[in-house]
């Protein structure tokens, strides 16, 4: 059988389009991912892996836990303690999404080594509640009326404080001072003079202590630290990270109980050292938007960022900070203002430099809050090498004007617009986040962590790694060294707008500069922006 | 006479149609064949439309290996059937499947928002006209015009007698 050239034409034409198709594929895929490895190689960051915590071995570790509001109740299950009534919800929530995966997520996360044994909370409802849901047959919980009875019980290792904040220091400083390891929520102190108390008590006792910054726990911040050191970006000169909330929830404005009275909550020991007022349900379950119980934006949010990025470049407390704002979005009665701007300087910081030597050095950390709008704006880091965008999520983007990656800018290996790394460990976890302010926590890193695809509350890891510590000695990642700096940098931001001026960080002696005739914790305490001195003056 | 050029210039049409086709399947499986970091789970996970909860699902471990390693399986058989020219009826129907399948987890029907497309589109998009152009090839086999069919046993039989 003879074929013409014309059979084989018609017969076999298709084969060499096939080749060149699948030539022109394979060695397009294959020169964009060698462009890929050779900028990943020259960049060598290394997604770093959760250290591993010893386990809790032996007797269960005794917690008691001070304070069961909402923040109260979230550290609980992060100890592995839920309400019935959360479970209810999350179960009818997982119901209508299917991707809402809260209660599998909450049973599927380990088992810790303790024993719930106390719990105090001045609400009624909420320390019944508490006990209603953790009591057991075999373990039955304690409520105790004040929290100096529970940590002087003898029947508690360590205390979980989820209380506003003008008492976070002097239950963890009692706690301490009675060798029970503490974990207290941001920000760590309420005034300039607790910080130093609290500071001299954790140095001196036995028991751990650790502030609730959750996000150190977070595998992306782990990696951004890891992509700063090796001067990926080069010389950060400027960092901006915002809030951005547009919702009741978001601005403070909690729920009000119906069953919240006089006679269901201990109204003068919630006071505490707080100004004596009559009974306020506004007060009570709203507390952030009081300077007497809270610290607005720079105490409540403004910490959260600024540890977040203490915990990537480790800058500590800034030279000086000056604040702007005012209440402007929820003129509702509160003091604390809703919007606020912090520049933050660090004059002789740098996460080094590709130029050259003495040419750069210092940084501004700007942080910009809204309680009125929830456009997201990213956390970013912007260096004169490249940009890094900050968040559960990592992204880097080389500078058009780099010098460290010129050579490839100009050959086009890279391009501005295109990022050179990009970090997403939950690329594979489809997502459902119900409310505006816990997407809020999430984009930030605040709420959760991902370790090989599988989401991990980040609370959790930081609770676990307390109670190793406890047991196993060691050294917690947010002690009272990023405390400290985070409570001193929270307070400089809130004086800063409370007095209208700049407030500075004496390095050497490691006090605020005095300014003449003023009481910074006075100032701290007082009502909205200080206004007192002048009409004094004015009145004499 | 004139109803063979027709049919001739029709003959050709089609064949061309199908190269085309074949070419854009294969281009797409060769570059997730080569490129181990590629998977559908972005397309899947966004899904739109009635059939969301399916796709949602898909887009979980172990499924979604299974749909990413049989996504390329298929698209470079529809891919290399529809070039070479042989066994074209059955690739034309793998791509009528995988198309029904692009097409319904994106699907262009108003009141749908539209994710990760080009263009505008009101019920009709791409990913239609594709599907109804394989369903022309699977009607009209144009193999033994130009491809491998060309020198199957009932072709050759013909030319010698």
């Amino acid at each position: 059988m003879d074929w013409t050239r014309r059979d084989l034409l018609k017969g076999l034409g298709g084969l060499p389009i096939l080749g060149a198709v699948w030539w022109a594929g394979a060695a397009g895929v294959g020169r964009k991912m060698k462009e890929r490895s050779q900028i990943l190689e020259q960049l060598n960051i290394m997604p770093s892996l959760p250290p591993t915590v010893p386990g809790i071995e032996g007797e269960p570790i005794k917690v008691g836990i001070i304070g069961f509001g909402i923040r109260g109740e979230q550290l609980c299950r992060s100890l592995g303690f839920a309400t019935q009534e959360w479970k209810e919800d999350m179960r009818l929530a997982a119901e209508e999404d299917p991707n809402h995966s809260a209660l599998k997520d909450f049973e599927n996360q380990d088992k810790l080594n303790i024993k719930l044994v106390g719990i105090c909370d001045v609400f009624d409802v909420r320390a019944e509640k508490a006990l209603r849901s953790f009591n057991t047959e075999d373990n039955q919980i304690k409520r105790y009326d004040t929290y100096v009875s529970m940590i002087r019980s003898g029947d508690v290792d360590a205390v979980v404080i989820a209380t506003p904040d003008h008492w976070h220091a002097p239950m963890a400083i009692e706690a301490l001072n009675n060798n029970v390891s503490a974990y207290v929520e941001k920000p760590m102190t309420h005034t300039v003079e607790e910080t130093y108390r609290l500071r001299e008590a954790a140095r001196a006792s036995k028991a751990t202590f650790a502030v609730g910054h959750q996000h150190r726990q977070t595998l992306s911040f782990r990696t951004a630290r890891d992509i700063v050191e090796k001067g990926t970006l080069g010389h950060v000169s400027l960092i901006q990270t915002n809030t951005n909330r547009n919702d009741d929830n978001g601005a403070w404005n909690y729920d009000i109980h119906e069953q919240a009275s006089p006679q269901t909550i201990d109204w003068e020991q919630f006071l505490g050292s707080a100004p004596k007022v009559p009974f306020n349900k506004n007060h009570f379950f709203r507390w952030r938007k009081w300077w007497a119980y809270g610290s607005g934006l720079s105490g409540d949010l403004l910490t959260h960022d600024y540890d977040r990025l203490n915990c990537v470049l480790n800058m500590g407390i800034p030279e000086s900070v000056s604040a702007s704002g005012g209440i402007y979005t929820h003129n509702d009665g509160r003091d604390v203002p809703d919007v606020l701007q912090v520049n933050m300087e660090f004059p002789n910081y740098s996460t080094g430099s590709s130029q050259n030597k003495g040419k750069e050095n210092g940084m501004t950390f700007c942080y910009s809050a809204s309680l009125g709008n929830s456009f997201s704006r990213p956390t970013v880091l912007m260096g004169h090498d490249a940009t890094m965008e900050l968040g559960n999520r990592l992204t880097v983007w080389p500078d058009g004007a780099s010098t460290r990656y010129g050579d490839m800018l100009e050959l086009g290996k890279m391009q501005p617009k295109v990022p050179i790394y990009q970090y997403n460990p939950a690329a594979n976890v489809p997502d459902a986040i119900s409310s505006a302010t816990s997407q809020y926590f999430a984009d930030k890193g605040l709420m959760w962590t991902y370790i090989n695809g599988v989401r991990v509350d980040s609370t959790f890891l930081h609770l676990r790694e307390w109670l190793s510590v406890i047991k196993n000695g060691g050294k917690v990642s947010c002690g009272i060294k990023e405390g400290f700096e985070e409570a001193i940098a929270a307070h400089m931001a809130g004086l800063s707008w409370k007095l209208g001026r700049k407030i500075e960080w004496d390095v050497d002696k490691e006090v605020l500069k005095p300014i003449p005739g003023i009481n910074f914790d006075e100032v701290l305490l007082a009502n909205g922006q200080w206004a007192a001195p002048v009409a004094e003056t004015s009145e004499s | 006479m004139a109803n063979t050029t027709t049919d001739r210039k029709v003959k050709i049409s089609i064949t061309l149609l199908r190269i085309l086709i074949g070419w854009h399947f294969l281009y797409e499986g060769v570059t997730k064949l080569y490129n181990p970091e590629w998977t559908s789970f972005g397309y899947l996970a966004s899904a739109q439309g009635p059939l969301k909860p399916l796709f949602t699902m898909l887009a979980q471990e172990p499924m979604l290996q299974w749909v990413d390693v049989l996504n390329m399986v298929a698209l470079l058989t529809v891919g290399i059937t529809l070039l070479l020219g042989i066994f074209e009826k059955k690739g034309a129907l793998v791509g009528v499947g995988l198309l029904s399948l692009y097409y319904l987890a994106h699907p262009s029907l108003p009141g749908i928002q539209q994710i990760n497309v080009e263009g505008n589109y009101w019920i009709v998009n791409k990913n239609l006209i594709e599907l109804v152009a394989c369903i022309l090839l699977y009607n009209f086999p144009t193999g033994q015009v130009f491809g491998l069919a060309y020198f199957s046993e009932r072709r050759l039989t013909k030319t010698q007698q």
